[in-house]
């Protein structure tokens, strides 16, 4: 790699950047806005089957009897939950705000920008090609797929196609980021662009594992029936390590985007500066460092790892959450300072002056106040003998509908209530609807996780259950049960809110009365971060050394002694 | 993989400088240290530090109390398992020793083998589990026994169950199910009996 070579020894040669004219933004937001839209109609499916599942874990009803033939069971719905919420939802979202975001910030029209219109079809065939198996009961196999289960080979190819569009996304970003770099040598990136290529960087080598699970082990005995010849079996420990190469990066995949919005957008949505611009970008370049050597934390009840290194990625793990602890710190800083601009004072009253009168400012401050929870909930994950006590508990949905479901999820609401009405040149619908459903949505969330934490931790329930249907269902259970019948309630609502909110702001015809820019937060300190915080070699060529330290030898030992005991099973 | 592989050089297109609306982020530099402010450098610390003694607790934790978590045991193959010789042939509870006692068990689509489980009180209980067919899970619950049990793997920890009871232990992953029949993952479970010191003479049948 010639890394060397961004020092700019020639100078002079230097070519200047294009302009962006309002022609490419026009492409550029269509593709946004294809993208937010293909997120936003699966997560009002994945939402909807949502309550559904809570309904039935607290005995008020089993409604799967009537969704049928559309959904034949639990299960089936409980896949499409996931897949729709947790893979559709987010990739699509994040696609097309980074898409939207990554432009402006740059101010350089992308290198190739049919690169990303390629990579929106390409993540929507594959979202149809897995939706289909889905759909007709032949993939419920839940969103981690975890063989000997064995699925509808389109499932496998839908999910692969899903993320290499999203691959693509990345190359026409690293393509650009190049582009501009070679004609701006001594310029720092500006923070959202850098920030967003990091998290692209980062989604590439996290799905590296992924993929060799799919290829490699999956796809050739999901192939068999089809092609008629003798499944060649798969080792299912191999299968679920990398599968958790990939599974525990995803979720800084969904994070890093929000980080985004309250690093560098937020502030200015409530009159604040970056509180420590420089810090922000060490986090960013931390997040590239420790997210993928940490997938072991997935399997500390896992036979076959030895503890030791189960103990290095507890290790790593507490490394990565470091950054969030910072974040904790430096983002509170950045929204002080524009509480008090607005008139704020006390230690604390000046919390009461932030913009809470906007909704797309309230959602994304509701859902770091359940991210401080979520981020809890994740150190105590993370903490090797003590995750016996919560493993595979209801404790884990508890944890992460928290953080991807409302950390993620409330601030891309949040987004939207700005991005929407942006790409669509509307009004949006209201601000008081969405200001109630980023409430409702915040106290939902907080009874419903409470809930299920609290079955997890003290009663053992496990998770990914029809609890309903179990024999084991006991009356302790009535008082937690009823606790996320409430949360779901809130929920149901917050959820209709927001799906009639982004529809009538798209179809009613109130046009803007005046443009609406992306809200890009200054730093508090002028003075450019060090070159450091801007070089990509260490920081890449490190991820890349504690990938090999941490994953090499163990996978060089699972794959030496791997052992294709087990055929693929259809269990459903 | 990163921008920095590719090697096309930009063609030299004309067009209006980029003016910069974003202001500070680009202007040209010398060196500069990182700075960190004095609040926020306290944070730092209290962070590391935070970080710094969860790790130490927990490794107190695992070395001091053996409050562990199963490793690499050994490998079996799960077409063998009903071989002759194979401990998993014949799974059920044993004693060992007077308080010792281990126990062979198989998950499978969707039972535990055994389902029951007596020991008298005060027992040490070492596990051997291992999947039939897909992988299935299994806590204990209110206690720390929790395990994932996969094909060819066999997952091992020891216990002590200091409390007379009935303590359940149900499959915590997805295992797939009968539709229509109450039958699958939710219906997999079974019950470990701690008996009362004065109950211990009849347990331990098997």
């Amino acid at each position: 790699m010639s890394v060397q070579a961004l020092s700019g020894a020639d100078v002079k040669a230097t070519p200047q950047s294009p302009p962006l004219t309002a022609e490419h933004l026009k492409l550029v937001d269509r593709v946004a806005g294809w993208n937010i839209l293909v997120g936003v109609l699966a997560l009002s499916i994945g939402a909807l089957l949502g309550v559904f599942q809570g309904l039935e874990h607290a005995r008020v009803i089993d409604i799967y009897p009537w969704l049928q033939p559309v959904i034949k069971t639990y299960y089936q719905g409980l896949t499409l939950h996931g897949a729709l919420n947790a893979v559709v939802w987010t990739t699509f979202f994040i696609c097309g705000f980074f898409t939207f975001a990554f432009v402006r910030s740059l101010n350089r029209p992308l290198k190739y920008p049919k690169l990303s219109v390629i990579a929106f079809f390409v993540m929507l065939a594959g979202l149809i090609i897995a939706a289909v198996p889905m759909l007709m009961n032949n993939a419920t196999v839940l969103y981690t797929f975890y063989p000997p289960l064995m699925a509808d080979w389109a499932f496998y190819v839908g999910l692969t196609l899903l993320v290499v569009g999203s691959w693509i996304v990345g190359y026409s970003m690293y393509f650009t980021y190049y582009a501009w770099r070679k004609e701006n040598p001594e310029v720092r990136a500006p923070f959202i662009a850098l920030a967003s290529t990091i998290t692209m960087v980062l989604w590439q080598i996290a799905t590296l594992g992924v993929a060799a699970e799919i290829l490699f082990l999956i796809l050739p005995n999901a192939f068999a029936p089809v092609f008629g010849y003798t499944a060649p079996g798969l080792d299912p420990l191999l299968s679920r390590t990398l599968f958790w190469w990939f599974g525990h990066p995803l979720v800084y995949f969904w994070l890093l985007p929000a980080y985004v919005s309250w690093y560098a957008m937020l502030p200015a949505q409530t009159n604040g500066k970056m509180f420590s611009e420089p810090l922000a970008r060490l986090v960013f370049w931390l997040f590239l460092l420790f997210s993928t050597p940490v997938g072991f934390h997935h399997q500390y009840a896992d036979p076959g790892i030895p503890e030791i290194w189960k103990y290095i990625h507890m290790l790593f793990t507490f490394g990565v959450g470091f950054p969030s602890l910072i974040t904790a710190f430096t983002v509170v800083a950045s929204l002080e300072i524009g509480a008090r601009a607005r008139g704020g004072k006390g230690y604390l009253r000046w919390i009461g002056r932030l913009n809470w009168g906007d909704p797309s400012y309230a959602a994304q401050n509701l859902a770091m106040i359940l991210f401080i929870f979520g981020g809890i909930g994740g150190i105590i994950n993370a903490s090797y003998n003590v995750n016996m006590a919560t493993h595979n508990t209801m404790w884990v949905p508890g944890h992460f509908h928290l953080t991807v479901g409302s950390a993620s999820t409330l601030t891309f609401f949040g987004i939207t209530y700005w991005l929407v009405p942006k790409l669509t040149n509307r009004k949006l619908f209201t601000p008081k609807l969405a200001l109630a459903q980023a409430w409702t949505w915040f106290f939902g969330m907080l009874f419903f996780s409470n809930a299920y934490h609290t079955l997890g931790l003290v009663f053992s329930v496990p998770r990914r259950t029809m609890l309903g249907q179990a024999p084991y269902y006991s009356e302790q259970w009535n008082l937690q049960m009823m606790e996320s019948v409430l949360g779901l309630a809130f929920l149901t609502i917050s959820a209709t809110l927001y799906f009639a909110i982004m529809l009538f702001t798209w179809i009613l015809p109130r046009k803007l009365d005046k443009p609406i820019e992306m809200p890009v937060a200054q730093p508090l300190d002028p003075k450019p971060a060090p070159k450091w915080l801007d070089t990509w070699w260490p920081w890449l060529n490190g991820a890349i050394a504690l990938v090999i330290l941490s994953y090499g030898p163990m996978l060089f030992q699972l794959i030496r002694d791997a052992e294709f005991w087990s055929r693929g099973i259809r269990v459903w | 993989m990163s921008e920095q592989t590719h090697e096309t050089e930009h063609a030299a297109e004309s067009g209006g400088h980029s003016a910069d609306p974003h202001g500070a982020a680009e202007n040209h530099t010398e060196e500069s240290a990182l700075h960190i402010e004095k609040w926020e450098g306290i944070w730092i610390r209290i962070a590391v530090g935070m970080t710094v003694v969860f790790i130490v607790a927990i490794t107190i934790a695992a070395l001091s109390f053996g409050i562990t978590v199963p490793g690499a045991t050994a490998r079996i193959n799960p077409t063998t398992l009903n071989q002759e010789g194979n401990p998993f042939a014949t799974p059920g509870v044993r004693e060992l020793a007077p308080g010792k006692y281990e126990v062979y068990m198989v998950a499978q689509t969707w039972n535990f083998v055994p389902d029951r489980i007596e020991v008298p009180v005060g027992s040490e209980v070492t596990f051997y589990l291992t999947a039939r067919d897909v992988i299935h899970g299994v806590k204990f619950a209110e206690t720390n026994v929790n395990m994932m049990a996969l094909p060819g793997q066999v997952s091992t920890l020891k216990a002590t169950f200091d409390k007379p009871g009935t303590y359940n232990y149900i499959c915590h992953e997805y295992c797939g199910y009968v539709a229509g029949a109450p039958i699958g993952h939710h219906t997999m479970y079974g019950q470990l009996i701690v008996l009362p010191a004065n109950e211990t003479a009849q347990a331990t049948t098997e």
